[in-house]
């Protein structure tokens, strides 16, 4: 394989990649303050469809994903209210709110389905851009692809180096110590459980006005669930998950490559585009097996409805 | 919590009930129907319709003639087989997400028996009675592979069942477009049409409704007896309440897993053998609506009730009709049916609340 196509590879990894690491980051949040939130699926749908309809009318982009981080948002709010203030089961709000999402971006998508949008350039980065085998992967990419490092850089900073990094750690960890502290347990829960829907629906929009820039439904395709599959093998820490949305990248993106080497293998397409889902089921295995890695690293109160007793 | 006050006045509380409410839990489902009426007149309106008119359209003129119920009882099938599977299992916390996946491997195996015997000299009774087998073995199979990660690996079962959908809809896909194709379908992603043979009888004149309707309400029967009178059933309701206590008491946690698995995976795989050998009479790509997911929220409003799983699975099909009938006659997308569905679960389990609480005005002081 000679240089040109690594490079493309490592390029198309870190796109694939991009969307998991903007929602699982998001869904990490969350966790790390004790809610799971299984929605993930809906509100990267319902970011994705209104960020394509946001860009599609106003022609800009960016308020598409501001859009769609505002869509995601709105129904993290939804599955708060249930789950936070009226104390619901977190395990069957997060499938409710996957249903809903799915099927409320399916209806409003229908209109768009014919559409295409503008694709949007990248950044290039002057000189490094023009790096051999690297150049293009780290350097002349998505805008949102950039904020994903970002992002991924403020997050280990506000967990492990801020004080409200500790405070949402130990919301999650005992949420009855940090009320007795003091701490705002179920509003805090909520941002974080905002921020996840947030990050979701900014992970949507990508797919929908940067990656394919179209919109269908279902084209999702369990991202979300395996955002959140992301946040147990990365046993809740975020350069594991960085890495780990960089593996899933690069099995996403195989089946491209073998199709496009022209080498005479008799694979049929299918099988290729399930790759990622088995790759779960490995990752999730390989991570469990050792009962205690996961015990040991999740969130103690994560799922648990906690309310104060004032 | 701290609390803001804003002078004298009384605030919205919810208290603790000293014990759950047992009429709430069945009221519950009845105030999120009522709820999701509401929202569907608000979201009629919302969409520039008459909001009674949608309402009449969406949910009174599918059940307007005796056809029209047999259909409704026909989109009912799949729902009650699938969704009793699943409170079996939900009730010792077993969370069997991926039904979806399991109806579509039972079809798909169904479909491979039908297809086998396919203008074979073979005894033709014998189609059916295989075909049943054969659905209800594909769903158990790729339902074992979530049970056997879980009892060996502790690996989690939502996810897994989960992933396997997305994969057993592109193992039918990859199906109807190469091995199962009908060779002389022009190529389209189907397969041949069953023969009089592999398709379930009709169980009236001029309807769709066939035999696997009988089979749904002996599925709820069984579920009946196995959860309210057999020990096992017994057992497996004490370990979803707490499985500290199961253990305690010595019953079998990991046959459990089992048992809520295997037994949702073979009324799955049995629902898509009752789709391939009923209304779509050949296997396709889309031989599964949603079933497996609709099901999902048919087993949470009937509170994992065999009972009230007959009757949310109809509420659940109305839905599905009704969105055919806004379609055709409200042009809008089918999809709707699925916002009614999510509407309808996340109410309930919004207004489950009050199961154990209860609102009461409370002083506040300055």
């Amino acid at each position: 394989m000679d240089a040109t196509i690594i490079g493309s590879i490592l390029f198309a990894t870190i796109v694939a990649g991009t969307p998991l690491i903007i929602v699982a980051l998001g869904q990490l949040i969350a966790e790390k303050s004790g809610v799971l939130n299984l929605g993930a699926e809906g509100m990267m749908a319902m970011g994705a469809v209104s960020a394509f309809a946001v860009t599609l009318h106003s022609g800009s982009p960016w308020l598409g994903v501001l859009a769609g981080m505002l869509a995601g948002a709105a129904m993290a709010l939804l599955f708060a209210i249930v789950v936070l203030t009226l104390m619901g089961n977190q395990v069957a709000s997060g499938l409710a709110l996957s249903i809903l999402g799915v099927g409320l971006s399916a209806f409003i998508g229908k209109a768009y389905e014919s559409e295409i949008l503008p694709a949007v350039g990248a950044i290039r980065i002057p000189l490094l851009a023009d790096l051999p085998i690297v150049g293009r992967a780290l350097f002349e990419q998505q805008a949102l692809t950039y904020f994903s490092w970002a992002l991924f850089a403020a997050i280990v900073w506000f967990l492990y180096r801020s004080r409200s990094g500790l405070v949402l750690r130990a919301v999650g960890e005992s949420p009855s110590a940090a009320h007795a502290i003091g701490y705002p347990v179920i509003r805090i829960r909520y941002l974080a459980t905002l921020f996840g829907g947030a990050m979701a629906g900014i992970g949507g929009s990508f797919l929908s006005v940067f990656y394919t820039p179209l919109w269908v439904e279902g084209m999702v395709a369990g991202r979300g669930w395996i955002a959140i599959a992301l946040v147990v093998f990365a046993t809740w820490r975020p350069f594991r998950v960085l890495l780990g949305a960089y593996l899933f990248g690069g099995v996403m993106v195989a089946q491209l490559f073998v199709q496009g080497s022209g080498l005479e293998i008799n694979i049929p397409s299918q099988l290729l585009s399930s790759l990622p889902y088995l790759a779960t089921i490995v990752v999730l295995v390989i991570i469990s097996r050792d009962r205690n890695t996961v015990r040991l690293n999740a969130p103690v109160s994560l799922g648990q409805p906690y309310r104060p007793e004032a | 919590m701290r609390q803001r006050h804003r002078g004298n006045g009384q605030v919205l509380r919810l208290e603790r009930r000293p014990e759950a409410s047992q009429a709430m839990a069945y009221a519950s489902p009845l105030i999120a129907v009522v709820l999701m009426l509401l929202g569907g007149l608000l979201l009629f309106a919302m969409l520039g319709r008459d909001p009674l008119e949608g309402f009449r359209v969406f949910f009174i003129n599918p059940l307007s003639d005796a056809y029209g119920i047999s259909e409704l009882l026909l989109k009912a099938t799949p729902l009650m087989l699938c969704a009793i599977g699943l409170a079996i299992g939900f009730r010792a916390n077993v969370w069997n997400i991926g039904a979806e996946g399991q109806l579509i491997v039972g079809a798909i195996a169904a479909s491979a028996v039908a297809l086998h015997f396919y203008e074979s000299d073979a005894s033709s009774v014998l189609v059916l009675p295989l075909m049943v087998i054969a659905g209800a073995i594909g769903g158990m199979l790729w339902a074992s592979i979530p049970a056997l990660l879980k009892t060996r690996f502790d690996t989690n079962e939502i996810l897994v069942s989960l992933m396997l959908v997305y994969v057993a809809q592109l193992l039918v896909s990859w199906l109807v477009h190469g091995p199962m194709m009908d060779p002389d379908g022009f190529n389209f992603p189907q397969s041949r049409l069953f023969e009089d043979s592999a398709l379930l009888p009709i169980l009236f004149e001029g309807t769709r409704l066939n035999l696997a309707f009988v089979f749904a309400i002996g599925a709820l029967l069984v579920g009946y007896v196995f959860m309210y009178r057999s020990f096992a059933g017994f057992q497996m309701q004490v370990a979803g309440q707490s499985r500290d206590a199961a253990r305690y008491a010595g019953f079998p946690v990991r046959r459990m897993v089992w048992v809520g698995l295997l037994g949702g995976g073979a009324l799955a795989g049995l629902a898509g053998m009752s789709e391939v050998a009923g209304p779509m009479g050949q296997i396709t790509e889309h031989v599964s609506n949603n079933y497996g997911f609709a099901a999902i929220i048919v087993a949470f409003v009937a509170r994992l009730n065999p009972i009230g799983i007959f009757f949310a699975s109809l509420l659940m099909a109305l839905l599905y009709l009704g969105g055919e009938q806004a379609q055709q006659y409200l042009a809008l997308p089918s999809s709707i049916s699925n916002v009614f569905q999510g509407m309808l679960l996340m109410f309930l389990l919004g207004s489950d609340v009050f199961i154990g609480y209860r609102v009461r005005w409370r002083e506040v002081a300055a």
